[in-house]
């Protein structure tokens, strides 16, 4: 039997319906609606323990003082500097990786022959697949010190290093899901276009990249995502200073860094606890404005 | 089908009973502890065969949490337990004893290459305000001081907020302050860094870095029990209420003159000068 065959095959048996059908379309059923309770549960967990610390730091002081004291008494909750580190590091390390992704990407699925695309692509896998915490080791013993040998600056566990890490992190991924996108452009479009005449470039540019876009929109935000929410990295290589970034040397103390090292510490349902998890929503709330963002282009692009 | 369910409910019960019996004691809290814990821990369990210990170190604060929260029978600690940490305790009904362990002197260090010899503890409190920004200022070079402190569920954090910034006064340290997450974090960061100064018990300072002098005296066994070195601090073991058992038998051993040497051996101050 060949595959258009086996394919013809499919379509004659009934697409639904029969007791097995319907057993196995209650437990999908079951499964995933298990699924969003422990997601709605867990939210509503993130909520219910990040709200409480509004009622003795108002969210204007959260948000926009940059003085960080949670061991304090009273404790000085101001976020405005870490939230300003997270999203120094996630910029600058998306403005570095991404491009490089995607011009990773291009060549492996247009360009590079198949037996070396192959080999790329095993490579991006396992790449993708690094522990961060060896990452931030690397940052830590190899790249700092380098850096402070270098470019005489003060200290070179700062936003550079982070960000260049946090580059090596999201590369793979961003290169890897975009590769698939382009990947799963149809051949018959790429034809067409040779057949009026266009040029290999002018193909990728034109054709293939655009057709190919939603996907690697998502590849984007997943990487940036990916930046947003890594710990380890930033926790090993960041400095940690809790300062507004004005210089790329500067350290930085990203939310996500800042609950790690500090939950050990906080007693639980004290005003410091809470702030940690107001923390985490604050970052919860960072992904979901990437999420909306994500889904505006999509819908952008299908209109056009 | 009822033997078989009987037969099984005896086994269950036996697991239960054995395992009631190799119960392992919890050991948890910090990572300043934790290298003659972890030696002392295997001494003891070597003495005593049958004896099951589980030891990990996850900071101070950790330690107290797992105390009261009955997931650890001793709690390890660099500091004394804090009054927010003893309430939260008390109203899991879990009454923490603490046990003095060990002396430990906090050095301040910088990296090897540094010309200062000695800092004041007023000249100390200075540089972690962000007040004094470069070693010149301290009879160093013409250099920036980047200062490196610990996160606040370091127990070595709180003690030296307490005993060189809340010196005269309460103090904030600099913002700018960078933050290393654990003992081996703080070293590698200073040992890297010819600006960095930091602060480490006295049995993590190794050869990496440079310990600094406080006040013009140097951190030793001998000025950490006579009192003449004025960052030095007791670190403890704290036990779940009264220690019964085999909690009781590892205690004595800690304090005993054997679990000293060990305490001794792994870079620690003793309690006590020990016979020869």
């Amino acid at each position: 039997m060949n595959s258009k065959e086996r394919g013809a095959a499919a379509i004659k048996e009934p697409a639904f319906g029969g007791r097995g059908d319907r057993v196995m379309s209650r437990a999908v059923f079951g499964v995933a609606v298990s699924g969003i309770i422990i997601l709605i549960f867990i939210l509503g967990f993130l909520v219910a323990n990040g709200l409480p610390v509004l009622a003795t730091n108002p969210l204007s002081q959260i948000l926009f003082s940059a003085e960080w004291y949670p061991t304090e008494e009273p404790p000085v909750l101001g976020m405005a500097a870490l939230i300003a580190g997270t999203l120094a590091a996630t910029l600058l390390s998306s403005l570095l990786a991404i491009p490089a992704a995607l011009a990773l990407a291009v060549f492996t699925a247009e360009i590079a022959p198949r037996r070396m695309r192959n080999v790329f692509k095993v490579m991006l896998e396992m790449l993708g697949f690094l522990p961060s915490i060896v990452l931030g080791f690397i940052g830590m013993m190899l790249i700092a010190p380098w850096m402070q040998e270098h470019w005489n600056i003060a200290s070179s566990l700062n936003l550079l290093n982070a960000s260049i890490l946090l580059g090596f992190l999201i590369i793979p991924v961003v290169a890897s899901l975009s590769d698939e996108a382009l990947a799963a452009v149809p051949i018959e479009m790429r034809d067409a276009s040779y057949a009026l005449g266009a040029t290999r470039i002018e193909t990728i540019m034109k054709v293939c990249v655009p057709s190919a876009l939603p996907g690697i929109t998502a590849a984007v935000l997943l990487g940036i995502m990916r930046a947003l929410g890594e710990t380890m990295v930033v926790l090993m290589a960041a400095g940690g200073a809790a300062i507004v970034p004005h210089l790329l040397t500067d350290p930085i103390r990203p939310l996500t860094s800042t609950i790690a090292a500090e939950m050990g510490e906080t007693p639980v349902g004290s005003i410091h606890y809470h702030a940690l998890f107001f923390a985490g929503l604050i970052l919860l709330l960072m992904t979901l404005v990437i999420n909306l963002l994500s889904l505006y282009i999509e819908k952008r692009g299908v209109k056009r | 089908m009822k033997k078989l369910f009987g037969l099984l409910t005896a086994v269950l019960f036996l697991a239960a009973a054995t395992m009631g019996e190799a119960a392992t004691i919890v050991m948890d809290g910090s990572t300043t502890v934790l290298p003659f814990g972890q030696a002392a821990v295997e001494q003891f369990m070597k003495e005593n065969p049958g004896v099951k210990f589980s030891v990990s170190g996850t900071g101070t604060g950790n330690g107290f949490k797992s105390l009261a929260d009955g997931s650890a029978q001793i709690a390890n600690a660099s500091r004394f337990i804090k009054d927010s940490e003893i309430q939260s305790c008390m109203a899991k009904k879990v009454y923490p004893v603490p046990f003095a362990v060990a002396l430990d002197c906090i050095v301040p260090i910088v990296h090897k290459s540094n010309p200062v010899k000695s800092l004041t503890q007023a000249q100390l409190k200075d540089i972690y305000t962000g007040k004094t920004t470069n070693w010149k200022a301290v009879g160093g070079p013409d250099l920036p001081i980047v200062v490196v402190g610990r996160d606040t569920s370091s127990g070595t954090y709180g003690t030296w907020q307490e005993m060189i910034l809340d010196k005269g006064g309460k103090a904030r340290v600099t913002p700018r302050a960078q933050v290393a997450a654990s003992s081996g974090a703080m070293l590698s960061s200073v040992s890297k860094n010819k600006n960095a100064i930091g602060y480490e018990g006295m049995g993590y300072v190794n050869k990496t870095v440079k310990g600094l002098q406080v006040d013009g005296v140097t951190a030793s066994a001998v000025t950490a029990r006579n009192g003449k070195y004025s960052l030095s601090r007791f670190l403890y073991m704290f036990t779940k209420g009264w220690p019964e058992g085999e909690v009781l038998d590892f205690m004595m051993f800690m304090q005993s003159d054997a679990g000293q040497k060990i305490v001794n051996g792994t870079g620690f101050v003793s309690l006590r000068e020990l016979k020869k």
